[in-house]
């Protein structure tokens, strides 16, 4: 199979939408990625650097309430705190609309596609009170800006931001024989490892034990200030050099550009290259993606110091990009986004879901099919493989979904025989058509058409 | 049925190369000698690397409340003293009526074979798959309980059953098995139904798949004929079984339901065992988990609970040391614990290498002394009679059995 304009929407896109034209060319794709990001435009999600003040004012009443006890004015205090706090938090939860707005409308959709994607790679959860909710804030600023530029300016970008440093332990290792350390505090591993394991070398990678202690070494004084974010702590920053992949950095004063020296390094390292090529690879195009493709994309990679656009251009022009198509299953956020894309959901009725209809007709739905969304069980975000995805209770809650979200979002829904052509176009089959045309009601018919394996596929 | 499901298999090669499916491999067929029988054998995987030194503490080394003195390992193991040299963690305390009666055991220093890079993907994979580190564990697709189901005999689609949401190559492969999920409901008119069987009938993965979840809503009696929309109250049901899903004895609860039943092995898995920070809390919760997964199964097994061993295992151990957060990092030995009233319990399996820094693995990990795919093993042999040679080649290829610990009561 060749390029054709609905694969396009349905494999590097958000799927089809009735009144967006898909791109015509690999070169119509590219061009989604040059020039504004209209979608971020349209709808607006707060930077992470925004919350600092919020966060701050939580802390402070926080301080305040933990103050306070035994008080007279312990009630008091501990309620403006958790009043703040839960404030906060539905603030930050107003992403949700936005979020779902761009998927349904952009007309660059190959760029919600690698946000997430990177958004993954480098994925992190926030696991306190003020992070919970600020994932979304953390891939705007940290991820999102990135995703066409180089692969060495996104990874820095990751490092030095509070919801990684925070979310793998950074912010708490500390050199032993800082001063910082007073003999008791020392190293935690968990950055260091996953920096060298999911980030940058893959576990294959030229790197062993050694390198991980090292290299812990090497980040501490990396951490975070709740109301500032970076900071770099010399006071607690292992002193001497560290060899890590058999260069040493540091000696002199400790220093963040150790850091980044060593980054830059690890960036332009040939198992980098091999290791993001592939992952992209077996993301867009197959489980098993063709080898020399991936070894194409790899070599882009170390050619252009590793520019992720000429990477993106080497996979889209490979004709493996194409005939593997149907090879992935959409993930469970995919999966529903692009099915309220092809209903067009609009802006205003997303915004006026409450919390728990949000919970009810999306959230909780895309739990059940395994993915709860911004938390996945580990640094190494969701799984790749269809069958991690098509699994009893992860389709039937697919099925379950398609056949009552719709009509939650519409009072009525459009005619199925019309539907299949607007979700699926050129790649609908005979049994779905026959589906289409067969179901009693609307609201079968949608919901079908939607559980169709030609709507999971890509 | 393993017919069906190897043909599966080939199918979705097939489609994904374009291919004819009727050019669809007859399976090998393997003959062996025993039914599945009345043992019941449930296996707990607890991701994330549970710390053997802590669960199972050797407070009888000095060397323990050197290496781990934010840790608070007391010397005074009090309640939870097992043999005078080992102790249970005080969240394991509620367990300890079981040690006593010798349904409670753990082997500890065991491992898989990985080694070295201390991944918790690899190393999960690699227990999953039962096999050594020369073979790359995220490149086999089957697990090992899965292999053990196609060397028995009798076994049919309900005798395993995975439960939960997370992925489990433990239990994937060729033989069948059931899945459930404490969410995984489904509401579907008989019309509906038909015309999705239509849908789904040329994928192959999605088709078979599809089976299984309409045949366990409604094996579950939560299928029903006429609701398409959901009502508040099923939002609200909804939300709650979401909430639950991971709750230890919500698992354990499914787990015995079925193992009451037809099904004889069941497979769930536990997480929060990844302790880098403040491990104290961090273990507290996840072993209590534990606890209150095998005091449920327990409970709810009722007399079956003297045929029932339950096994949890672990991608590996943690540093021998605390790190310079109260907690530990990626380690290599650790230990397993086994429950019920199949196992000889009441004792610590295993070759207690010692915590001096030289008997440590690379100078800061427990030293593996025994290969955990053993001892499972040994279960296997003795409650449903697999051959050593048949373990040792199809089930944990690679693996040295060795002598028999005698696990089982």
């Amino acid at each position: 199979m060749a390029f054709t304009p609905d694969i396009a929407a349905i494999r590097f896109g958000e799927g089809l939408s009735p009144s967006i034209e898909p791109a015509g060319s690999v070169r119509d794709v590219m061009a989604q990625l040059r020039g504004a990001d209209v979608a971020a435009q349209n709808f607006p999600i707060r930077p992470y650097s925004d919350l600092y003040g919020e966060f701050g004012e939580v802390s402070r009443l926080q301080k305040l309430a933990r103050r306070g006890r035994n008080s007279a004015d312990e009630e008091k205090l501990a309620n403006e705190f958790r009043q703040a706090r839960r404030e906060l938090n539905l603030r930050l939860q107003d992403a949700f609309a936005p979020l779902v707005s761009r998927s349904v409308t952009t007309t660059q959709p190959f760029r919600e596609r690698l946000t997430r994607f990177w958004a993954d790679h480098f994925t992190a959860v926030g696991k306190n009170n003020l992070t919970r909710n600020a994932v979304p804030s953390y891939i705007e600023e940290t991820i999102r800006s990135h995703i066409t530029g180089r692969f060495v300016d996104m990874l820095k970008a990751v490092m030095v931001s509070p919801m990684m440093l925070g979310y793998l332990d950074q912010n708490t290792s500390v050199g032993p024989n800082s001063r910082g350390a007073k003999g008791r505090r020392g190293l935690n591993e968990n950055l260091a490892r996953e920096l060298l394991e999911l980030h940058t070398l893959g576990v294959d990678g030229a790197y062993t034990q050694a390198d991980v202690r090292q290299l812990a070494e090497l980040l501490t004084g990396m951490g975070t200030d709740v109301t500032k974010g970076f900071v770099f702590r010399a006071k607690v920053a292992e002193p001497g050099a560290e060899t890590v992949l058999g260069q040493s950095y540091g000696g002199g004063a400790p220093s963040v550009d150790d850091v980044m020296a060593f980054l830059d390094d690890l960036a332009a390292h040939d198992d980098t290259a091999q290791h993001i090529a592939r992952k992209l690879a077996v993301h867009f195009t197959s489980d098993a993606p063709d080898a020399a493709m991936v070894a194409e994309m790899a070599d882009a990679f170390r050619a252009t110091g590793g520019d992720l656009m000429a990477v993106y251009q080497v996979m889209l022009d490979h004709p493996f990009a194409w005939a593997s198509f149907g090879q992935k299953v959409k993930q469970p956020v995919d999966y529903i986004l692009s099915a309220m894309r092809v209903l067009e959901v609009p802006e205003i009725t997303l915004k006026k879901l409450n919390r728990s209809k949000r919970a009810a007709y999306v959230l909780t739905p895309m739990a059940a099919m395994g993915q709860k969304l911004y938390r996945p069980n580990g640094p190494d975000g969701w799984p790749e493989v269809a069958a991690a995805w098509v699994t009893p209770q992860g389709l039937a809650a697919r099925i379950q979904w398609a056949m009552s979200a719709p009509s939650a979002f519409y009072r009525s829904l459009p005619d199925p025989r019309d539907f299949v052509g607007a979700a699926l176009g050129s790649v609908a089959d005979d049994r779905v058509k026959f589906a289409a045309r067969a179901a009693e009601t609307r609201r079968e018919g949608v919901g079908l058409i939607l559980a169709s394996p030609a709507f999971q596929r890509r | 049925m393993v017919d069906d499901l190897s043909r599966r298999k080939f199918l979705l090669r097939a489609t994904a190369l374009g291919c004819s499916a009727a050019a669809s491999p007859v399976l090998t067929p393997m003959t062996f000698a025993q039914a599945p029988g009345d043992n019941r054998l449930v296996v707990i995987i607890l991701r994330g690397a549970m710390d053997g030194l802590d669960a199972v503490r050797p407070i009888g080394d000095p060397l323990l409340r050197r290496y781990r003195a934010g840790l608070g390992m007391s010397r005074d193991s009090g309640a939870t003293d097992l043999d005078g040299f080992f102790a249970l963690h005080p969240a394991l305390a509620e367990l300890m009526p079981l040690w006593k009666q010798g349904d409670l055991a753990a082997a500890h220093a065991v491992s898989t074979p990985y080694r070295d890079k201390r991944s918790h993907f690899d190393g999960q994979d690699l227990l999953e798959a039962g096999t050594g580190q020369d073979i790359d564990g995220a490149g086999v697709r089957d697990g090992w309980l899965n292999r053990l189901l196609q060397v028995m005999p009798n076994a049919g689609s309900e005798t395993a059953f995975a439960i939960g949401r997370s992925d489990m190559k433990l239990v994937s492969g060729k033989a069948p098995v059931s899945s459930w999920s404490p969410d995984g409901r489904l509401d579907m008119s008989p019309q509906a139904r038909l015309l999705l069987e239509e849908i789904y009938h040329d994928d192959a993965l999605f088709h078979d798949t599809s089976m299984d979840a309409i045949t366990i809503a409604e094996s579950l009696g939560m299928a029903s004929d006429d609701s398409f929309g959901m009502s508040s109250r099923d939002m609200r049901a909804a939300l709650k079984s979401a909430r639950e899903a991971g709750d230890a004895s919500v698992l354990a609860r499914f787990a015995a339901r079925r193992l009451n039943e037809e099904s004889r092995i069941a497979a769930f898995s536990l997480g929060g065992w990844d302790t880098h920070r403040g491990q104290t809390r961090g273990i507290t919760r996840a072993l209590g988990g534990l606890k209150d997964a095998v005091l449920t199964l327990k409970s709810e097994l009722g007399p079956r609970w003297d045929h029932t061993a339950v096994v949890a295992v672990t991608e590996f151990g943690r540093t021998a040391r605390e790190n310079g957060t109260r907690g530990t990092d990626h380690g290599t030995g650790g230990a397993m614990i086994m429950a019920g009233g199949a196992i000889r319990g009441g004792r610590v399996y295993g070759d207690w290498p010692g915590l001096d820094e030289a008997a440590l693995y690379a100078r800061r990990d427990l030293m593996p002394t025994t290969d955990v795919r053993s001892y499972i093993a040994w279960l296997m042999h003795g409650m449903y009679g697999v051959e050593a040679s048949t373990l040792e080649t199809l089930v944990f290829p690679g693996l040295q059995l060795g002598r028999d610990p005698g696990l089982l009561a």
